[in-house]
């Protein structure tokens, strides 16, 4: 039962960080139905740029914050400078230059920092935080993180007059212009907003992988599943749906754990956590295109 | 009475085609101009050259500084608001959000809620549906809702794209009613696009004819209404 519970946890703490990839991912769809293949490695780019300041002395949080404002800058000029003059281009050059953006900066990652494998440390006091045999204290720093992130962009979408601008220009370009909103200005700070989150989940998720340029690949198609489980164009779904495939790998993983100790039979465990996110995306397309909590949008034609 | 809207030669253009060959128009300060036609007359892109949202030349006066080259969101902060043709409802937004998302360009809160309220005078509806989202509502409430937000603007000149489309006749009156309500107790002057002839020239001052992307003629809206050779030939009444 400890076991379970231990699962549990360690789920929650994983699907945290797929909430705020997913969130990421479902910001820019909103607004521009694409999905940013490129957003993991420059979350991944992100974390070192946190770890560059920290070798330069920096504490953690300093490097933290510092890390999460050049990463909301970095993707504002990255939707300014590639994106917008691309804005009427068909879907398959964009889709060409985010797979582009993501062979760069995994390229500049590794030519700046090397691909050796990095430790990085964990902000959270080892004693006198977590709870003892459920959660350890990294994993309960994190969800109480990435919560307090999620919680504050809440807040900001649903009460400020800025998010509503931005929410408008996500929903109706056309008339938010009619209102006097700055639309182009609203989608760079949606790429701002969707490169701060992924830093964060970069940054908090950089202990348990390690860091690496290639650390970010199998949490943003784990992300990926959330968005879509949760409806990919429904950010408060998309966040529940990462939390969702976080807790569902481990448990199939424990599922599987227990069978083989019972039977003796391996059937499924640890190495097919990648296979169960795939499957619940291949599941979710197939039997619910719109998501648990999205709908089915019908355009006219 | 001063023009607040001089347009000089408007040409506008939809990649290739020209769809409008030149039009002049005035719209009083404090006056309400309609603009009549049948389907392609090019009523519709006026409106929409006026807020720079098709490619266009010319020359557009407003209240005395030219708009040409502004963008639309530019164009909006000289508290010009354009009621769409088909509304222009944000869906997934509540009514409350749809009215204030008017207001963004404005950092008063005190004068915003007063605004809110002062709109709610006008339409009790929207306030009995405040929380509701608005993709929900009937489609007189979301005309109202259209007309409700441009008022959040603080607009000097309303530019509205059929605001009868689409209606039951009563909703029709009612919507115009208010409307000229707002034209006599606010001062807001209106350009007015509309197939419904009749119930555009009881409303307007001035009437400007369009056919295939000119004017072909222009008179006081009483002077219209009664030529019967005008209404025959253009106005299919």
């Amino acid at each position: 039962m400890e076991q379970f519970f231990q699962q549990l946890a360690s789920g929650l703490a994983n699907g945290a960080i797929y909430a705020c990839v997913a969130l990421a991912l479902v910001m820019i769809y909103v607004s521009t139905d694409h999905i940013n293949f490129a957003q993991g490695e420059m979350a991944m780019f992100s974390t070192y740029l946190s770890w560059q300041l920290m070798t330069w002395g920096a504490s953690f949080w300093i490097a933290f914050i510092a890390a999460v404002a050049l990463s909301f800058l970095l993707g504002l000029i990255i939707e300014r400078a590639i994106l917008r003059p691309l804005h009427s281009a068909p879907v398959l050059s964009i889709v060409v230059v985010f797979i582009g953006l993501l062979a760069i900066c995994n390229a500049v990652a590794g030519a700046i920092w090397s691909y050796l494998i990095k430790e990085f440390p964990s902000p959270f006091p080892k004693t006198g935080f977590g709870i003892a045999g459920l959660i350890g204290p990294h994993q309960l720093g994190v969800v109480v993180v990435t919560l307090v992130v999620l919680t504050l962009l809440f807040f900001f979408f649903r009460y400020t007059p800025l998010g509503l601008a931005m929410r408008a220009a996500a929903q109706n370009p056309q008339m938010s212009r009619l209102v006097g909103v700055r639309v182009d200005w609203m989608l760079a700070l949606g790429w701002g907003l969707a490169a701060a989150v992924g830093a964060v989940a970069g940054i908090m998720v950089a202990h348990i992988v390690y860091l690496d340029p290639n650390m970010m690949g199998g949490i943003l198609l784990y992300a990926f599943a959330g968005a879509l489980v949760g409806g990919i164009g429904n950010p408060g779904g998309a966040v529940l749906g990462g939390f969702i495939v976080g807790v569902l790998e481990n448990m199939v993983a424990f599922a599987g754990n227990q069978l083989e100790k019972a039977t003796g039979v391996y059937i499924i465990g640890n190495g097919e956590k990648l296979t169960v996110a795939l499957i619940i995306v291949i599941t979710v397309l197939t039997l619910r295109p719109a998501g648990l909590f999205g709908r089915v949008v019908v355009k006219r034609v | 009475m001063a023009a607040l809207l001089q347009v000089k030669d408007l040409k506008a253009y939809y990649g290739q085609t020209q769809a409008l060959h030149g039009v002049s128009f005035e719209v009083a300060d404090g006056g309400i101009t309609t603009l009549l036609g049948a389907n392609g007359a090019g009523k519709t892109t006026t409106l929409r050259a006026i807020c720079n949202m098709v490619r266009n030349e010319g020359s557009i006066q407003f209240d005395g500084k030219s708009l040409a080259g502004k963008a639309t969101e530019e164009v909006v902060r000289q508290r010009i608001a354009h009621v769409p043709e088909g509304r222009g409802t944000f869906t997934t937004l509540t009514v409350e959000e749809n009215l204030r998302i008017a207001a963004y360009t404005r950092g008063d809160k005190a004068g915003i809620s007063q605004d809110l309220e002062r709109v709610f005078a006008y339409f009790p509806r929207l306030k009995e549906r405040i929380q509701q989202q608005a993709g929900t509502l009937s489609g007189g409430e979301q005309q109202m809702l259209a007309v409700a937000r441009a008022l959040m603007l603080r607009p000097r000149l309303m530019l509205l794209d059929e605001p009868s489309f689409g209606l039951a006749p009563l909703i029709v009156q009612e919507i115009f009613r208010i409307m000229r309500r707002i034209n006599s107790e606010e001062k807001v002057s209106m350009l007015l696009v509309e197939q419904n002839a009749a119930l555009a020239l009881d409303l307007a001052d001035y009437a400007y004819v369009l056919e295939t992307g000119g004017v072909v003629m222009a008179d006081k809206a009483s002077v219209v209404k009664s030529d019967e050779n005008i209404r025959k030939s253009y106005l299919g009444y």
